[in-house]
């Protein structure tokens, strides 16, 4: 054999040039996607985030920060938020939790099927899904119909244009988001550990508060997360089922741009919103990859 | 090595120089020297993470190392890219194209290459009937068993009759059965075609039944290349006299020239180096002699209480205690004549051990 | 005695589950199956279930040249939306699935944003964008900022293809002798073209149905419907919007449907 040398690092500049070359190619790939998504969405966030670190003259300040928290009216939009994100995050728990243990326990086939009902307002305009509660709610809706009908209230309820049909609207638009994660960490928890706690002697109910409910945490844990972030900076449905009254954080920076323009302020407000979203959404993150909601 | 009607010596030599390639603080293949010879069967064999697989991707242009040359014939081809460097490539996964028939997996290499519709028929055929698939053109991919996909991948990765064919662990998703039966006619397939092959594999059996030479691969260097016999027979370290074949290893001592095992001074006709550090004796089981005949001086005498015996259909392993706390095992063939002398269990049997069977290593390589 | 007391418990907690779980389903179901029956009502005012049937508020849409032009608008964007961030999402997706982990992750953080990012950010910032580029009130402008909202449920359905795909056909193709691009369009585009599929479905959805951006970007002569539909809803409860929106239900009930049998089909070659 002859085994000639050509010593270590034969080749190396040429070699460095063609990995670079080919990690290059792939990046030049993704680049038009990642810089369309940076330059359209990131780039004017970040530019009116800037804006509430100036004053109406250009200078640096925090004015419209100590604006933003001193003032009743905001402060009065940060609490209406805080309400309804927390009713509509709990009343998705409170609905979504027995509905995917339920169709967890379903055969795949039948849970199959019954996810459609999940799916299709999922995939249906929220616009659509708001216009139907409008109707679904007004004075004389068939819900305030059948309510009187039935002898149970005697004057309609007010339900549209308030509180309460934001509330009913925004638990109807997120659940899906709830729903989605929970039944995929339920789906995935093994039944043979929940009747192996039953075999060992556990009661049924001991073995599912034990077993089953603390397996199912990450899940709920990231459309809990979910749900509260997309309430925190939702606009749609609030601003038609509310009927002007109730203001969350999404519509009071809109009007206080389009009514007020006021940018300064409506910047502090989004750079508040942000922060509380992406703190969050971090956190979800951790537990359970977002990417994985949004595909089946 | 040549098939009838095909140039003789088309097939082309292998040279790889010094190669390096890392993964962070990791080097896959660190300083890789190795020659391959034209129209060889090299099998390429180590544990996993060895850096044999790295080394296979690197010669198909798949990875592309830090420094190095890899040369065809002379050739230089470290910086050509994948599909100009004319290798077949057979793959664990198969790799197979399943939304295309068994014929247009076949006859892809020849579209790329603008065959002629009837003349890449006819070698499609060709192709298949070597790997005894003939007829089986028109099936689609998930109608065929494994054994037959990997027929295809072979098939696919000769028609165009490249000059190196590279396979990566081809057989390890087959059961065992199928797996010893492809072996053998990977073997037949090599004398009929004009290529250099390249294997890669961990299952050491598989390397032994099928290559002209084996390089033992560990750490992303080679520990040693070698003849399947010479890698059994005269291991260089106690890794290769390890990783290939069953083994029993006990410490010895290196004094003057001369080697002692357990205080009694071993006849041998093993070679062994200057090298620092521990030496270890190696011993085969089935070389293990019961009642030996010492008749030639050159016998090494072992003896022992026997703890188990354990029947393994083909042969019985009888594994004995010798010394204070050492065990040594014994391989007793199942015929007529070797059964009658398997050894009871607590029996105090004298084992051989001839001068020419035994194998002192290092603990290190040299 | 008491193993059947267990099971007769089990029953009926079995039972209220169901009960509940139905209850849900029916609570999701509800507004589709109330908006449907309405948008052929003949009554000016609504009321369920409607008295008189008719197509009218089918003829007032679509002999309304003002929703006509919004509904063009917004399938032309939505359409442009899906030819151009289709390529472009399912590029990214190959080339962020052959990079390092590292690159990988981060893209994919990045790619996420815009999704759970509140969207009158996006839209307020665009918005100001625009301004400076004269985007605003454009079409252009709409299919810009849709393209960068459909982007990432492209990447991410395409991604995830790529993750179920045995990269190895792709290498075997170009020791074949095909060159990358030439094993990619030949092996690999042909086994992700499924999960290409279901992310144009996707585009298409999400531009249709976007609401808050286009509220501030379009307008005049480039009003998406979306955007028409809610000042319509601002007002007053306007019975034609029960016949468009019909017609979305359907358009993503269709999608919604591809997109399953996409799925089942892809399962299916495997």
């Amino acid at each position: 054999m002859n085994m000639t040398a050509i010593g270590e690092g034969a080749n190396r500049a040429i070699l460095a040039r063609l990995q670079s070359r080919e990690r290059q190619f792939f990046l030049k790939l993704a680049a038009p996607a990642i810089l369309g998504i940076m330059i359209v969405v990131f780039l004017p966030i970040l530019w009116l985030s800037s804006l509430s670190l100036f004053d109406a003259a250009g200078d640096w300040s925090t004015a419209n920060y100590a604006r933003v928290f001193q003032s009743p009216l905001y402060q009065k939009t940060f609490h209406v938020t805080f309400i309804i994100s927390i009713s509509v995050t709990a009343f998705c728990v409170l609905l979504g939790y027995p509905l995917c243990y339920w169709l967890s326990r379903l055969s795949p086939r039948t849970s199959g099927i019954l996810m459609v009902f999940v799916l299709v307002p999922f995939w249906t305009a929220v616009l659509v899904r708001t216009y139907a509660w409008l109707v679904l709610l007004q004075r004389n809706g068939i819900i305030n119909q059948g309510l009187v009908a039935s002898g149970i209230i005697d004057e309609p309820l007010q339900l549209a244009h308030n509180l309460t049909g934001s509330i009913i609207g925004m638990v109807h638009v997120m659940l899906p988001f709830l729903v989605l994660p929970l039944y995929a960490t339920m789906r995935a928890i093994d039944g043979d550990l929940v009747r192996a706690a039953i075999g060992l002697g556990s009661s049924p109910r001991e073995a599912f508060w034990r077993i089953f409910f603390p397996m199912s945490l990450p899940g709920l844990f990231a459309g809990v997360i979910l749900v509260f972030v997309l309430s925190l900076g939702f606009y749609v449905t609030p601003a038609l089922l509310g009927g002007g009254r109730v203001q969350m954080l999404a519509q009071r920076i809109e009007s206080t741009i389009t009514i007020y323009a006021n940018w300064g302020a409506a910047s502090a407000l989004g750079v508040i919103l942000l922060v509380m979203a992406l703190v969050l959404i971090w956190a979800a993150n951790r537990v359970f990859g977002l990417d994985k909601l949004f595909v089946r | 090595m040549t098939a009838e009607g095909k140039t003789a010596g088309q097939s082309l030599p292998i040279s790889v120089r010094n190669v390096v390639k890392a993964y962070g603080p990791l080097r896959a293949l660190d300083d890789m020297s190795i020659d391959v010879r034209a129209g060889e069967f090299m099998t390429l064999l180590g544990p996993s993470g060895s850096g044999k697989t790295t080394l296979l991707m690197a010669l198909a242009g798949f990875v592309s190392p830090e420094s190095g040359s890899i040369r065809f014939g002379g050739q230089e081809m470290v910086t050509v890219p994948p599909h100009k460097r004319g290798v077949g490539m057979v793959f664990q996964s198969y790799a197979l194209f399943p939304f295309m028939s068994v014929e247009e997996n076949v006859a892809y290499p020849l579209k790329i290459r603008r065959v002629s519709a009837a003349d890449q028929k006819a070698r499609v055929e060709a192709a298949l009937e070597l790997v005894q698939l003939g007829g089986y053109g028109g099936r689609r991919v998930h109608q065929l068993s494994g054994g037959q996909m990997q027929r295809v991948a072979l098939a696919r990765a000769m028609v165009f009759e490249p000059r190196i064919i590279l396979m990566d662990e081809p057989l390890s998703a087959l059961d065992k059965k199928l797996r010893e039966q492809m072996q053998i006619e990977l073997k037949a397939l090599h004398r009929k075609l004009d290529a250099t092959i390249v294997y890669v594999t961990h299952d050491q059996r598989e390397a032994l039944t099928m290559s002209d030479r084996i390089a033992v691969i560990n750490q992303g260097r080679i520990a040693q290349l070698d003849t399947p016999e010479a890698l059994y027979r005269r291991p260089k370290s106690l890794f290769v006299a390890d990783f290939i074949g069953e083994s029993v290893v006990l410490p010895v001592v290196l004094h003057d020239g001369a080697a002692t095992l357990n205080g009694c001074k071993l006849k041998t006709t093993s070679s062994f180096g200057s090298a620092e550090g521990p030496y270890h004796l190696v011993i085969r089981p089935e070389l293990l002699e019961l009642s030996p005949d010492s008749s030639d001086g050159l016998m090494n005498d072992l003896s022992g209480e026997v703890r188990e015996v354990i029947y393994q259909g083909d042969s019985a392993l009888v594994l004995v205690r010798v010394g204070v706390d050492q065990e040594i095992s014994l391989r007793v063939p199942a015929s007529r004549a070797g059964s009658a002398s398997i050894p009871d269990i607590a029996q105090r049997i004298s084992l051989g051990l001839h001068a020419e069977d035994t194998i002192i290593v290092p603990e290190t390589a040299l | 005695m008491a193993v059947q007391e267990m099971a007769g418990q089990k029953r009926t907690e079995g039972l209220w589950l169901a009960v509940i779980g139905s209850a849900v389903l029916f609570f999701l179901i509800l507004p589709t199956l109330i908006v449907i029956p309405m948008s052929f009502s003949d009554a000016a005012y609504l009321e369920f279930p409607p008295k008189e049937w008719s197509l009218r508020w089918y003829r007032e849409y679509f002999g309304s040249a003002e929703w006509m032009a919004a509904t063009r608008t917004s399938i032309v964007a939505a359409i442009l939306t899906t030819l151009i961030a289709t390529p472009l999402g399912a590029l990214a997706a190959y080339g962020l699935h052959c990079s390092s982990t590292r690159i990988r992750n981060a893209a994919q953080i990045l790619v996420v944003m815009p999704i759970v990012v509140p969207i009158i950010l996006i839209a307020v910032g665009v918005f100001h964008l625009y301004a400076k580029l004269g985007l605003n009130y454009t079409l252009a402008g709409v299919v810009i900022a849709h393209v960068a909202l459909a982007l990432p449920f492209v990447i991410i359905t395409v991604l995830s293809g790529l993750k179920s795909y045995d990269f190895n056909q792709e290498l075997a193709a170009r020791s074949m002798g095909a060159s990358r691009p030439r094993a990619m369009l030949d092996v690999t585009l042909p086994q992700v073209k499924f999960s290409v599929q279901a992310g144009a479905f996707l585009a298409f959805i999400t531009s249709l149905d976007e609401v808050v951006v286009a509220m501030l970007i379009s307008g005049g002569e480039y009003a998406t419907i979306t955007r028409r539909m809610f000042n319509a809803l601002r007002d007053q409860i306007e019975p034609t919007v029960a016949a468009i929106s019909t017609c979305l239900i359907a358009i993503s009930v269709l999608a919604l449907i591809g997109i399953q049998l996409i799925g089942r089909r892809g399962r299916g070659e495997r």
